[in-house]
C-alpha cells in the first residue's frame, strides 16, 4: 500500500460523507435554502464558520508564508483573527435580530434604497468570486499534486461535489457539511503538527512548545548567520504592518460570506456565542500555525545542513523524505560548493526554479516553495506515509467548505436580491427557491472556469477583496446600528467613495501586476501599501458618509424605529414568522 | 418597553463594548505594533519570546478568544437585568 492509495481512501470517504450529509439536509423552501431554517446550535455554527472562513491558503499556506515572513507574519495571524471580536461585539447579533437573508438586505432596508441594494449585492458578487476562483484552484492544484489527476480534472470533480450539496441543500446543506469539513481539516492539521512539536522541542503541544522554548531565538540567529531575512523582529514599517492589520480585521468583518453565518442560528444570544465558538476554533489552528512555521524551518535548515547531507537525502538514507519531495517539484537542493551539505543563504538556489539549473550568482543551495511547511509535516514529524493523506483531505475539506459560502453569498445575491427584489417581487416561494439553485449552479460553473484559467493575478485580487469589503460593508453596517441618524445619501456616498478611492489606490499600486506596466503609477501612500490600503478608505468612508447625513435630511421614523428595535435582543424569533 | 429603559440597556451596552474594544486594540496594536520600538527587547515572562512577538503570534489571538466569550456571557446578566432577554 502506498502513500497515493492512502491518500485516495482519506480523500474518497471524506468526499462519499460529505454527499451523504449533504443528500440528508436537502431543503424545499428559501428560509433553508437562505438561512438554513436558522435552526443551527451556536457551536455547530462555530464549527460552519470556522471552515467557512479556513480557506486552502490558510490550510495549506499561511504557516509557509509565516515561515519566511518571521515575525510580520503577525499581520495574518491578527488580523484574520481580530475581526471576529468586531463581529461579535459590532456586527453579529444586530444582524440576526435584523433577521433577513443577505447582507445587501440589511444595506437595502436599513438605508431604504434600492440603489444601496444593488451597490451591496454587485459588491458582494464581486468579492466572492475573486476568493472563489482560488479556492477551486486549489482544489485542482491538490488533486494534481497527490492524486496524479490533472489540474483540470481536479477542478471538475471538487464543482461537481459542491454542486451536489450546495445545489440540493442550499445554506443548511452547506452548513452541516461544513461542521464535517471542519472535524476534517483540524484534526489533519493538529495531528501532525503535534508530532513535529514532541519531535523537534519535546514538548507536545505546539502553542507551548513556541513560547517555552528556544526554538525561535535559535532560528532568529541561524537565519542571520546565514544572511536571510530576522526571523523574532520585524523587517516592515510599522505603518504598514499597522494598517495591513486593521484592513484585514475590518474587511474580515465585513466579508458577507461570514455575517451570513450569524443569520442561520435560532437567537441573539445564539449569534454570540457561535461567533465565540467560530473564534475558538480559527484559534485552534491559527495558534498552531506559527509554532508550526518556526518549527518546520528550522528543522528544513537544520536537517539539509547535516554533515554528509548529500548521501542522507538519498533514497534509503535518512532524509529519504527530501527526494520524496524534489520529485514533486516543492523542494530543490544542490550542494554547489561541494562540501556535503545543503545551505539555505538569500538569493535565489536555482534559475527560474530550474533545478537541473543551480544558479552560480547566490551562494543559496535549497529552494523550498511555501506550502511543503504544513504538506511536509507528516514525513518530517516521523509519522506513517498514510498521515500525508489526511492532510490532503484537510486541504481539500478547508478549500470545499469556503467555496460552498462564497458560492451561496453569490447565488442569494442574484436571486435574492437582484432578481426577486428588484426583478420579480411576485415570485412564488417556488419559483425562488428554483432561481436560488439556478444561480448556485451558474456560479459553480463560472468559478471552475476561472479555477481552470485563472487570471494572473488571482494574488493580486485578494488584497481587492479584503480591501473592498473593508472600504464598503463595515462602516455601512456599522453605522446603520450604531447611528440613527445615518441616512440613505450618507451610507451611498460613504460607500461609493470608499470604493473608488479604494479600487483606484489598488490598481494604482499593482499596475504592474494588474496591467503590465513597468512601474506601479501609484507609490506607497504615506507608507501603507496596497494590502493596507482598505483602512484608509474605511475611514474615508466613515468621514464621508458622517459629513454628508449631518447636512442632509433625517431618516423617515420607521427606519429610526428599525433601528432601536435591532438593538433589543428579544423577538429574534417572534417576528420570524413574519419574514 | 418603554423609551427610558431602552436608552439606558443601549448605553450600559455602549460601554461595555468600548471596554471589551480597548483590550482589544491594547493587545493586538498597543503590545505588537505600536509598542514594538520600546519592547521588543524585553522578554515576555516565563517564555522566551519578546513581548512584541509573543502578542502578535500567541497573546494576542488568545485574548480575542477570551474577549468574546466575556462579551457572551456578561450580555446575557445584562439582558436579564433590563428583561430584554429571549
Amino acid at each position: 500500500m502506498d502513500a497515493q492509495f492512502w491518500t485516495y481512501l482519506f480523500v474518497g470517504l471524506s468526499f462519499a460523507g460529505y454527499l451523504y450529509i449533504g443528500y440528508m439536509n436537502r431543503v424545499r423552501d428559501t428560509k433553508g435554502f437562505y438561512v438554513a431554517g436558522q435552526g443551527v446550535p451556536a457551536i455547530a455554527n462555530g464549527a460552519a464558520t470556522a471552515a467557512d472562513w479556513m480557506s486552502a491558503a490558510s490550510f495549506i499556506s499561511m504557516a509557509g508564508l509565516i515561515s519566511f515572513m518571521g515575525f510580520d507574519g503577525a499581520i495574518y495571524l491578527m488580523g484574520w483573527t481580530g475581526g471576529y471580536v468586531l463581529l461579535a461585539l459590532l456586527l453579529a447579533p444586530y444582524l440576526r435580530k435584523f433577521n433577513k437573508y443577505t447582507v445587501p438586505d440589511f444595506v437595502g432596508e436599513r438605508y431604504y434604497s434600492q440603489t444601496a441594494r444593488l451597490v451591496a449585492a454587485i459588491c458582494a458578487i464581486f468579492v466572492s468570486f475573486t476568493y472563489v476562483a482560488g479556492q477551486m484552484r486549489g482544489v485542482g492544484i491538490v488533486f494534481s499534486r497527490f492524486l496524479g489527476l490533472t489540474i483540470v480534472q481536479g477542478v471538475i470533480v471538487g464543482m461537481v461535489i459542491v454542486a451536489f450539496f450546495a445545489i440540493l441543500g442550499g445554506m443548511k446543506g452547506i452548513t452541516w457539511t461544513q461542521v464535517a469539513q471542519y472535524c476534517v481539516l483540524i484534526f489533519a492539521y493538529l495531528l501532525p503538527a503535534i508530532f513535529l512539536a514532541g519531535r523537534v522541542t519535546g514538548i507536545p503541544l505546539p502553542q507551548a512548545a513556541l513560547s517555552f522554548t528556544d526554538v525561535v531565538p535559535r532560528l532568529h540567529q541561524l537565519q542571520l548567520d546565514l544572511g536571510l531575512p530576522a526571523y523574532a523582529t520585524s523587517n516592515r514599517d510599522l505603518i504598514d504592518v499597522f494598517a495591513i492589520t486593521l484592513s484585514l480585521m475590518v474587511g474580515t468583518a465585513g466579508l458577507p460570506h461570514v455575517i451570513v453565518r450569524f443569520y442561520t442560528v435560532p437567537t441573539v444570544r445564539a449569534a454570540r456565542y457561535s461567533a465565540f465558538w467560530a473564534l475558538f476554533f480559527i484559534a485552534l489552528l491559527y495558534t498552531t500555525a506559527p509554532a508550526l512555521a518556526a518549527f518546520a524551518k528550522l528543522n528544513l535548515i537544520e536537517q539539509l545542513g547535516r554533515e554528509n547531507a548529500v548521501e542522507m537525502v538519498k533514497p534509503g538514507g535518512e532524509l529519504a523524505w527530501a527526494s520524496t519531495w524534489a520529485e514533486t517539484g516543492l523542494l530543490g537542493y544542490h550542494d554547489k560548493n561541494g562540501n556535503g551539505k545543503f545551505e539555505f543563504g538569500p538569493g535565489d538556489a536555482f534559475i527560474k526554479k530550474d533545478f537541473d539549473n543551480p544558479n552560480p550568482d547566490s551562494v543559496n543551495e535549497v529552494y523550498i516553495d511555501r506550502d511543503i511547511i504544513v504538506l511536509s509535516t507528516p514525513e518530517v514529524g516521523g509519522l506513517p506515509a498514510p498521515i500525508v493523506g489526511i492532510v490532503v483531505a484537510g486541504g481539500l475539506a478547508a478549500a470545499l467548505s469556503t467555496a460552498a459560502g462564497l458560492l451561496l453569498v453569490i447565488s442569494s445575491s442574484f436571486a435574492h436580491d437582484i432578481y426577486y427584489h428588484m426583478i420579480n417581487p411576485q415570485a412564488s416561494e417556488e419559483t425562488r427557491v428554483m432561481a436560488g439553485r439556478i444561480a448556485i449552479g451558474g456560479a459553480i460553473v463560472v468559478a471552475g472556469y476561472f479555477g481552470i484559467n485563472p487570471p494572473g493575478f488571482v494574488a493580486e485580487v485578494v488584497a481587492f477583496a479584503f480591501g473592498l469589503a473593508a472600504a464598503s460593508f463595515f462602516p455601512i453596517i456599522i453605522l446603520g446600528i450604531f447611528d440613527k441618524r445615518m441616512n440613505d445619501k450618507g451610507a451611498i456616498a460613504g460607500m461609493i467613495v470608499g470604493i473608488v478611492f479604494t479600487s483606484i489606490m489598488i490598481i494604482g499600486m499593482r499596475s504592474v501586476q494588474l496591467m503590465g506596466t513597468d512601474e506601479a503609477l501609484i507609490g506607497p501612500f504615506f507608507g501603507i501599501s496596497a494590502q493596507g490600503i482598505g483602512s484608509i478608505g474605511m475611514l474615508l468612508n466613515f468621514a464621508i458618509a458622517f459629513g454628508v447625513s449631518r447636512s442632509t435630511d433625517e431618516p423617515p421614523d420607521h427606519i429610526q424605529e428599525m433601528v432601536e428595535n435591532v438593538r433589543i435582543p428579544r423577538g429574534a424569533t417572534a417576528t420570524q414568522s413574519a419574514h | 418597553m418603554d423609551q427610558e429603559k431602552a436608552e439606558a440597556y443601549w448605553k450600559e451596552n455602549i460601554t461595555f463594548i468600548g471596554i471589551l474594544l480597548a483590550v482589544w486594540a491594547f493587545v493586538s496594536y498597543g503590545m505588537a505594533i505600536i509598542l514594538y520600538p520600546v519592547l521588543i527587547g524585553v522578554t515576555m515572562p516565563l517564555t522566551q519570546l519578546s513581548v512584541p512577538f509573543w502578542f502578535a503570534q500567541q497573546g494576542s489571538m488568545f485574548t480575542f478568544v477570551i474577549l468574546i466569550i466575556v462579551y457572551a456571557v456578561q450580555m446575557d446578566k445584562i439582558d436579564k437585568k433590563y428583561d430584554v432577554h429571549e
